[in-house]
Formats: structure tokens, sequence, C-alpha cells
């Protein structure tokens, strides 16, 4: 190198330097300076729908953060003297209410049956003082965002469970719990995909074959089967928290498959590239060529690949729970709340009880659209 | 030991590359493609050797050896160090010995799009050498950037930009630069024109040249074009499937080569001049490059040969070996003594400057 | 019956009575839709192709060579469009069409591509489908255009597979591509052009991909099927070395326009633009030995969306007029000659290159 200092500005008198790339004029920064994630962002922020996807899975999650300000009960609240009560619709004239319900009985049948009752006046407010909790589990307070005034009115606005409990709290608590049991998974799913793919893709010759006889295994076991019995499998004397953690721990034992196979085949794609092979000869040891190389280029990739595996991590809980053999009550999930909707008979009387397979809906779509859009946005050189 | 009268700088005797050929669900090797099938060189301090041949015929592979970017199965490759010490033998290096013997061995990739990792800025790009081998951080890395770019034609003023927002020829500038950062004495430099424009071509082959004089560099030019090559080129070794040839400074050579595979190709060149339309014998090969698994007995070039003479060229077990022909140059033919080989007259140093 | 290919030299086309060329573009525009805004990808082209001619389009990367050639067989499709401009097409009975007015998916422009103008590409390997066997593809190709029973499609398969050289060709029918070398996929390619007796064949770079010899013997195919069967040839390349050995004439693009056009030997010889001089003048010479510097032309050529006003050349010419040559349209076309013309404002004032 003294060599080089040697000689400075040698550039040469005759040598003829290419003119600098020009700034491109308009309000947008140069694209030519922006960071890979400044580029994935704008690309992403055209697609409309990505962004809808995006939005709708961000309000979500900030329900599940703030669900217990939001909820106007907690997940613990029910009266028994109003099972399957119907939805109410919130009016106003001057201030809100809720309408109570009157009770009829079948003289035959014994059937309890609930009917709105616009003569009653339930009132509602905003920040109205209800039960206790803790915000983001620290803070205690008691104000909730709306719900009846006079503590344990009943206001059912999404109707009642067969034991009373509010559909609408269960329904924010159970946000909670859904859209969080897919992230764990995830993460367990990413780090054994990432690590045992990553290896069979940048080691190749017989440790990818080994690996990937091991992933191709995985992927030919039928997947519902294998849930139900490691499901069943766990003690029942375990906790609702265990239970969580185990579940989303069979979830991912399935999901990781799929994620290995894409690492493997984005870096055996990357080993052949240039300059792979140039950053070994610069002197960059193994782990160096993997995470400060190869990883950088196929991250955008594997974000997108996460946000597509979170709604289908989302739906197996579902349908572990739907089926008994997920969570359980007291724990509430969208799938635990199906569980009410298993009986016609049940769904002829309170169709109701089929709201929270919407939201599974909403939260599928809406993840997968944000994903759809950050794996097409996720290569910016790629025009 | 060295019968050339400056020591070469790198000494390659035998040298094998064989790839093996894996089949079925658990790979087993069925065969070897030999890409580099016993090859010997010497490389002088200070000069340009041009390495040419056809796609295929094992000169990015042996480039690559070389370089240790890939691992050479047989053979040995003696790397003087410059500091009047014992030559390393590049193939029995220690993890340390080889990650010296790689900052003074550097390589210019043929790609300019797909040798610079798009998520990196020149920064990183040139400087992570530095790094890698700890020789610069902070500050100090960002000057000598800077000053390495300034070097190549590039304004240091664009380090912090991504490769995508430069034309092939400043990519290529970018990796001359990479390559130079660590202040080797070798470059292997591996078709670094081929993918450019004609006019950046000759700015980037100018900036070689220049470089060359300025910093004392030894190169290996790797190209399958043949006027680039005698433009750049003090001597040349001419490969065909995993041997060389014929090697031999590149003026004699040129005007007049002693392998019917060299005087194939150089027939084959087309001149810019449409008077030299038809002028000279022409020499047409055949298509079809044998299958370098299989490369066929004897000359592996008589199956393509026009002199090529049954019961001499392709007798199973006797390839010709590489013999000296006169002015320092050496040629692997079994006819070499009794076949007058036409090359490409010489032009005079300089066609009139347009 | 269209005149057989095998039937040695068939009589030449008889010329057209007016002696029009076979090809007219004139003040051709072909604009892509970018995000970015409109790239003007060909920007007013104008020139012409003789009957029975080899005219070479050459220009560096970006220049428009192929968008014009694509233009011409109506493969201009969104987000490109041709904006402006004529592209006729003269049959031989006297007989005209403007294809820039055609629709591109209409029967009219249907008949004329593929039948009377023919299309070879740059990557052989690309443009074969590796699931067909090359005989299916080539029957195919015949029968598309002509009225032919399978079995006579069969037969002239095979004479069109012979004629274009390929060893074997009865055999070679039941081929795949994957099992050919990228010079005989070429063959192939070109045999498949040739199916209905084409008037004009545009080859886009169909050498740039191949190895030198092998190019050399598909330069030879060409010049001889157009010596044999007198069609026209537009062939496009950025290399000037293939112009030299196989043009009538040239014509010289440089960022969508058409800056020098002519007969070969004026264009090598006597060059009158400054980006033609300084294009032939940055090429390396067989012959002129090692350690010579070229002359090159500073800068790159720009991206088309970042035209420059004026005459598009004028920031890397040497030459260039402050004033004149850095606002406005760019110097309009000159003509030197009947089948000469030059777009510089310098053109005829200064003296000739050599």
């Amino acid at each position: 190198m003294t060599g080089l200092a040697a000689a400075p500005g040698a550039a040469g008198t005759t040598q003829t330097p290419e003119g600098p790339p020009t700034e491109k004029k308009g309000g947008a920064p140069p694209r030519d300076s922006a960071s890979q994630w400044r580029l994935v962002w704008r690309r992403f922020r055209r697609h409309r729908l990505a962004m809808l996807g995006l939005a709708v899975t961000a309000a979500l999650y900030l329900v599940a953060i703030f669900a217990d300000f939001l909820a106007p009960f907690g997940t613990e609240h029910f009266d028994e003297d109003y099972p399957y009560a119907p939805p109410q619709t919130i009016q106003f004239d001057g201030g809100l209410h809720v309408d109570g319900y009157t009770t009829a009985v079948d003289n035959e049948t014994y059937e309890q049956t609930f009917t709105t009752d616009p003569s009653q006046r339930i009132p509602v407010g905003f920040f109205v003082r209800g039960e206790e909790y803790r915000l983001l589990g620290l803070i205690p307070w008691d104000r909730h965002l709306f719900g009846p005034t006079e503590p344990g009115a009943p206001m059912y606005l999404l109707g009642a469970d067969r034991t009373g409990h509010d559909l609408l709290s269960q329904l924010i608590h159970g946000t909670r719990v859904s859209m969080t049991i897919g992230l764990i998974g995830v993460v367990v799913a990413f780090v054994l995909g990432v690590v045992l793919g990553g290896l069979s893709g940048y080691l190749a010759g017989r440790a990818d074959t080994v690996i990937q006889r091991v992933v191709e295994f995985f992927m030919s076991l039928p997947s519902l089967p294998l849930w139900l019995g490691l499901a069943a499998a766990l003690p029942p004397e375990w906790g609702p928290l265990q239970r969580y953690f185990a579940i989303s721990v069979v979830l991912a034992l399935i999901g990781w498959t799929h994620l290995a196979r894409e690492v493997r085949g984005r870096f055996l794609a990357l080993r052949e590239e240039q300059f792979v092979t140039a950053a070994r000869l610069d002197g960059c040891g193994r782990r160096r060529v993997i995470l400060g190389h190869m990883l950088p280029s196929v991250s955008s990739h594997l974000i997108a690949q996460l946000s597509l595996s979170v709604p289908a991590m989302i739906l197996a809980e579902t349908a572990l729970s739907f089926l008994g053999l997920g969570l359980q009550a007291p724990v509430v999930s969208w799938g635990v709340l199906l569980q009410d909707a298993q009986n016609v008979r049940v769904l002829e009387t309170a169709p109701w009880l089929m709201i929270p397979g919407l939201a599974v809906v909403v939260a599928v779509l809406a993840l997968n659209f944000a994903g759809d859009g950050l794996r097409d946005a996720a290569d910016p050189y790629r025009r | 030991m060295n019968d050339t009268p400056a020591a070469p700088l790198l000494d390659v005797r035998g040298l094998k590359v064989h790839f093996p050929v894996r089949r079925g669900p658990f790979g087993r090797v069925t065969g070897h493609v030999r890409a580099v099938d016993g090859v010997s060189l010497a490389l002088r301090p200070g000069e340009t050797l041009g390495l040419v041949g056809e796609s295929g015929c094992g000169k990015t592979t042996l480039g690559r050896a070389l370089a240790r970017a890939v691992e050479p199965s047989a053979g040995r490759v003696l790397y003087d160090p410059g500091d009047g010490g014992d030559p390393w033998d590049v193939g029995a290096l220690s993890r340390r010995g080889l990650r010296a013997y790689q900052r003074q061995v550097r390589v210019v990739f043929q790609d300019p799009f797909s040798s610079l990792n798009p998520r990196m800025t020149l920064l990183r790009i040139v400087g992570d050498p530095l790094k890698a081998h700890g020789l610069a951080s902070g500050s100090e890395l960002e000057d000598r950037v800077a000053d390495m770019l300034t070097r190549v034609g590039l304004s240091s003023r664009y380090m912090r930009r991504y490769p995508h927002a430069f034309s092939g020829g400043e990519r290529q500038r970018i990796s001359i630069a990479r390559a130079l950062i660590l202040g080797p004495r070798l470059v292997i430099a591996d078709e670094p024109v081929s993918a450019l424009d004609v006019s950046v071509r000759a700015q980037i082959l100018n900036l070689l040249l220049e470089l060359r004089e300025q910093l004392n560099l030894t190169y290996l030019f790797i190209s399958h074009d043949l006027s680039v090559v005698e433009s750049v080129c003090d001597r040349v070794a001419v490969m065909y499937l995993g041997k060389v040839v014929e090697t031999g400074p590149t003026s004699p050579l040129y005007a007049q080569p002693r392998h019917p595979y060299t005087e194939a190709l150089l027939s084959a060149v087309p001149r810019p001049d449409p008077r030299l339309r038809g002028a000279g014998r022409r020499i047409r090969l055949a298509d079809d490059l044998p299958d370098p698994a299989r490369p066929p007995a004897g000359c592996s070039f008589h199956t393509r040969c026009q002199a090529a003479v049954d019961g001499v060229c392709d007798v199973p077990g006797r390839p010709p070996e590489l013999a000296p022909a006169g002015e320092g140059r050496l040629t692997a033919c079994h006819r070499a003594t009794d076949l007058t080989l036409t090359g490409v007259p010489a032009l005079g140093p300089a066609v009139e400057g347009a | 019956m269209p005149p057989d290919l095998t039937t040695a030299p068939a009589a030449p086309r008889p010329a057209a009575p007016d002696h029009a060329p076979l090809l007219e573009i004139e003040g051709l525009k072909t604009h892509v839709d970018t995000p970015e805004g409109i790239v003007r990808a060909v920007d007013g082209a104008g020139f012409s192709v003789p009957r029975g001619k080899i005219v070479c389009l050459v220009g560096e990367s970006g220049c428009g060579k192929s968008m014009t050639a694509r233009s011409v067989l109506g493969l201009v499709e969104p987000p490109s469009r041709i904006v402006e401009g004529a592209i006729r097409w003269h049959r031989d009975g006297g007989e005209s069409v403007d294809l820039a007015a055609l629709d591109p998916r209409g029967e009219a422009m249907r008949a004329v591509r593929g039948r009377e103008i023919a299309m070879v590409f740059q990557e052989p390997m690309a443009a074969l489908s590796a699931l067909h066997t090359i005989g299916d593809q080539v029957i195919e190709a015949i029968r598309l255009h002509l009225p032919l029973s399978r079995e006579e499609a069969e037969e002239r398969a095979v004479r069109l597979l012979t004629r274009v050289g390929i060893p074997r060709a009865a055999e070679r029918l039941r081929s795949y591509s994957f099992q050919l070398s990228g010079g005989m996929c070429q063959r192939v390619m070109i045999a498949i052009a040739l199916a209905c007796d084409p008037a004009l064949l545009i080859a886009d770079e169909p050498t740039t991909a191949l190895d030198v010899t092998t190019q050399a013997r598909i330069l030879d195919l060409l010049g001889d099927l157009q010596a044999d069967t007198g069609m026209s040839v537009l062939f496009i390349t950025h290399d000037l070395g293939v112009v030299a050995e196989i043009a009538d004439e040239v014509v010289v693009m440089y960022l969508g326009t058409v800056v020098e056009h002519g007969p070969v030997d004026d264009i090598f010889h006597h060059p009158q633009h400054p980006y033609t001089r300084a294009l032939l003048g940055s090429v390396p010479r067989l012959g002129t030995g090692p350690r010579q510097r070229l002359d090159t032309i500073r800068g790159t050529v720009p991206h088309p969306s970042e035209r420059p006003e004026g005459c598009p050349f004028h920031p890397r010419c040497d030459v260039a007029v402050a004033g004149v040559c850095d606002r406005g349209e760019g110097p309009v076309e000159v003509a030197l000659g009947a089948s000469r013309g030059v777009r510089c404002v310098h053109a005829g004032a200064e003296g000739s290159a050599s």
C-alpha cells in the first residue's frame, strides 16, 4: 500500500474518467444513494392492496396490545342471566345508549329467548370505569374505552355466548392470543429454517443431502394427524401458558421445512454469485461471508416469507382449538371462541357466534396481502 | 531449479482441477470433468500473461485455482513472495499463509454486475478487504478507499452509493479498486472487459495498463478476445480442453503460430478493416468442442485439427508434451516441426490516429 | 412453391423495376413508458436496406439498434410503442406497405413477419424450445407459412438443415436443443428463419454469445446464404470486426439516432462522424503488437432517459462547438453521395480521417 500512496492522484493525464452518475432532478431523493430498505419501502408503497393489508395487520396488533383497554369487559366477566343474548345497536338521542332485554320463555321447551326492548335504556359512555386491569401488563387502571356507565348493566354489542360472555370483549381479548401464537411459532420455525437451510445451502454436498432428506421426511408427514397427536400428548395438567407455548412449538415443527427450503435455494444460488467468491478472496472467513455478505442479500426475502407463514400458523391454531385440542378455556382465542359455533342448532339461535371466523379471515387476508407486497418489493434491484 | 532468467513470480507445475460428476439421489460420483488437466506455466514478475481459448477450455477455472478460489486436484503452484525467502507452496499453505497469499494475489472478475454485492456501498465493497485483513478501520479506511477510487478514475464522493447507480464501466473500476486496495503483486483479471461496450472497454484496458506501470503489477489476463490480448499481453498461453497447447511472446506467437489450434483461433478473429476481408488463410474449426469429461485420445485437438495424421495424433496414451519451439516458445503438437502455420501479419506499431 | 434453397445458386431475385430499396425507415421514433418518464429508445432513426445487400446496424448498448429491429417486425409491445415515423416495406411487384402503421397483431403483419422478414436472435439456446425436437420446430415453421404436407415439410427441413451446415441432418431432426452446441443451435435458428425463403433476414447479435471460431463459421454461412438466395440481411452488432467482415453497408447508431451511414469501405476508411471515428479508434487491431494504448471516448453512453440536448454525442465529442452542438434538436442529416449521410455540423467541412 505504501507504493500506492507514493503516487497520489496518479489517475493519469490521458486517462478519461467517466462522467459522474448524474443526480436525478425532482423531489424524490436520487435513487442512486438510497439504501436497500428505502428502495423496498418505496416499491411496497406503490402496492395498494399490500398497504391496506399492512394497515389492517398493524391495527390488529394494536388491538392485541391494548385489548384490556379496548374491551368493555374482562375475559372472566359473564352474566348467567343473559345466555345467547342477541347483539344490541348503539343509539343516540342526546346521549349514547343501548336497549335492554326482555325475556320470554317458551312454554314447551322452557327455552329462554331475548329480544331487545326499546323501553329500557342502558346508557353507554366513553372512558367508563370498569374492571381493574394492568395496561401493557404494568400500569394498573380501571378505565375502558367504552362500556355501560353503570357497571354490571348488560351490554352485548356482538351478542353473548352460552354463559353470557360478551362476544365483543372475548373477540378483542382473543386477538391477543391468536395474533401472537403465530409469531412465536414463526420465530421458532425461522430459527430452525434459517440455520438448517443456510447450512444446507452453504455447505452443499453431503450435509445438504442429509438435511434435505430430513426436510422431505417432515414434509411427507400428514400435518393434521401429527398436530392432533402431538396436541393430544400434551399433559392435561399443564396450565394455559404452558399449553400456549407447547402449541406454538408444535406448529413450528411443521412450519420450518418450507422456510428451510427457501433459504437453501437462495443460498445455493448465492454461492455461485461472483460477489460471494470475491468476498472469500477478500479474506473474509466463513462466518463473515455468511452473515455479512450472504444473509443481507436474502433478508428481505426471508421477511416476506415470514409474513406469509404467520397466517398459516393462525389458521393452524384456529383449527386445533376449534377441534378442542389446542388452547382451551379460560384462555381466549378465536379458535376457542369458534368451538361454541360447532353446533348447528346453536348457530340457528345465535348466528353471531360465527363472528370470530370473520376475524380469522380478515387477519389472514391482511397478512397475506402484506406478505405478497413485501415479496414483490423484496428485490429492489430487479427491474 | 529455475531455468528461466528471472525467478518466476508464480510457477505452476502439472496443475489439475477435476470436478466430480454426481448422479442419483445420493450423489454418486460417476466421472470427472477435467477442467484443468495438467497445466504448467511460469509467470514472470512484471509481465502480463494472456490466457486464451474457447469457452469451456478451462481458462477461468485455472485462474480460480491459482487464486485458490477452487481447490486444485493435483499439481503444485509455487509463489515467490519477493522477500528473498523460499517460494511458498500454495497448495500447502496454512490458513494464515493462505490469507497472506490472497492478499498478494487478487482477482478482477468478468461480470461487473454479479461481482459487486448490490446491498453494499462502494465504501464497504472496496474497504471490506482491508477490514477483513485487519489493515485499516475508521477514517483511515475511508481515506484509503477514497484514494483508491480516485486512482481508478472514480470520484470519492460516490463512496456511500450502491453499485446499481453505476454503469458497467464504472462498476469494473470499482472491481479493480477492490482488487488493488490490498496492494497485490499479481492480479488475475478474468475477462475484465468482455462485458463492456467498445468505447468503455478501451478506457478500462488503458487503466489496467497504467496501473501496471504505476504499481509494478503482474497480470494474468484471461480472455477469449485475441485482439484485446494482443494489445495488453507480453506473453500468451493458449489453452484447449484443460491443457496449454502453446505459449510464447505475443508478437512472434501471433505472427507465426506453432500450434494448429492457435492458427485456427487467429484466423477466426474478425479484423476491423473491410479491405482485409478474405485476406490470409481461412481456417474453420468444427463447432463441437469435445466433452471435457471424456477428452479424445492422443492429442485432444486431433478431432478438429486439419493437420492431424491418423496413427500419429490419435494414439491413446501418447498426448503431445509441451516442447521448446524457439524464441522462448513452447508448443504441444506432434507435428510441430513439419508444419508451417500462418499467423497475423504485423500492421506496424500504430494505425493512423482517428 | 418458393425457390428451393438447395438447388444451388438460385437465380437472384429479380430487381424491382424502380430500384427501390427493400426496406426504408424514416424518422422512426419508438418510445418506452417507464415510471420515471418516457425513454426515447429510438428517436428519429432513418436508413434503408437495399435489395440483396448485407446492412450492418452498429452501436453500443442503449443505442436503440435492437428496438429498431423489433419495430420493423412489429414486436413492439407496451410499455413500448412506435410514436412516429414510417417503415416502408417494398415488395417485389412494386407494392409498398408501411409496417409502422400495421396492427402488430393483425393478419397483415403476421403475413410479413416470419414469411417475408425473418429474425435470428442472440441466444439460440433460449430461442429454441427444449421440449420439442428441432425437427418439430423447423417443420412447424415451414408449415406455418407454406401449404406443404408433413412429409414434404420434413424433406424440406432436412434440406434446410443440411444447407445451414448441420451434418447428418435427418438424424438431427430428432435431437433436442440441449443436445446441441451453441453454434449448432444458431444454425438451427437460421434454418428456421430461412424456412419460407424470406426477402429480409434480421439477425440481432447472432454471434455475440458464440466463440470466435464458431462466430467465424456462422458469419461465413450467413454470407454464403445471402449470396445464394439474394435476400437482404439486416445484421445488428456492436462488434466492428464483424461489421468489417460481413457488411456491404453500415449504419452507425448512437442514442436512438443514426449518426452516419454509408458503404462499408467508406465508413472504415473515411469516417465522417466524430463518434464513428472514435469508435474505430477504440478497437484493438490484430497485428499492432503489445502494450499499445487505445484511443478512448471520454465518459459513457448516457442512459436513453437522460439524452442530452442537441447532438446526442456532444458531451463526449472532442470537436463539439459550444452554442451549436448542445442545443435544439441536433444536426440534420447531410447527404454525401447517393448512399452516404452524416449527422454532424462538421459534415463535409472536415477532411476524411485517413
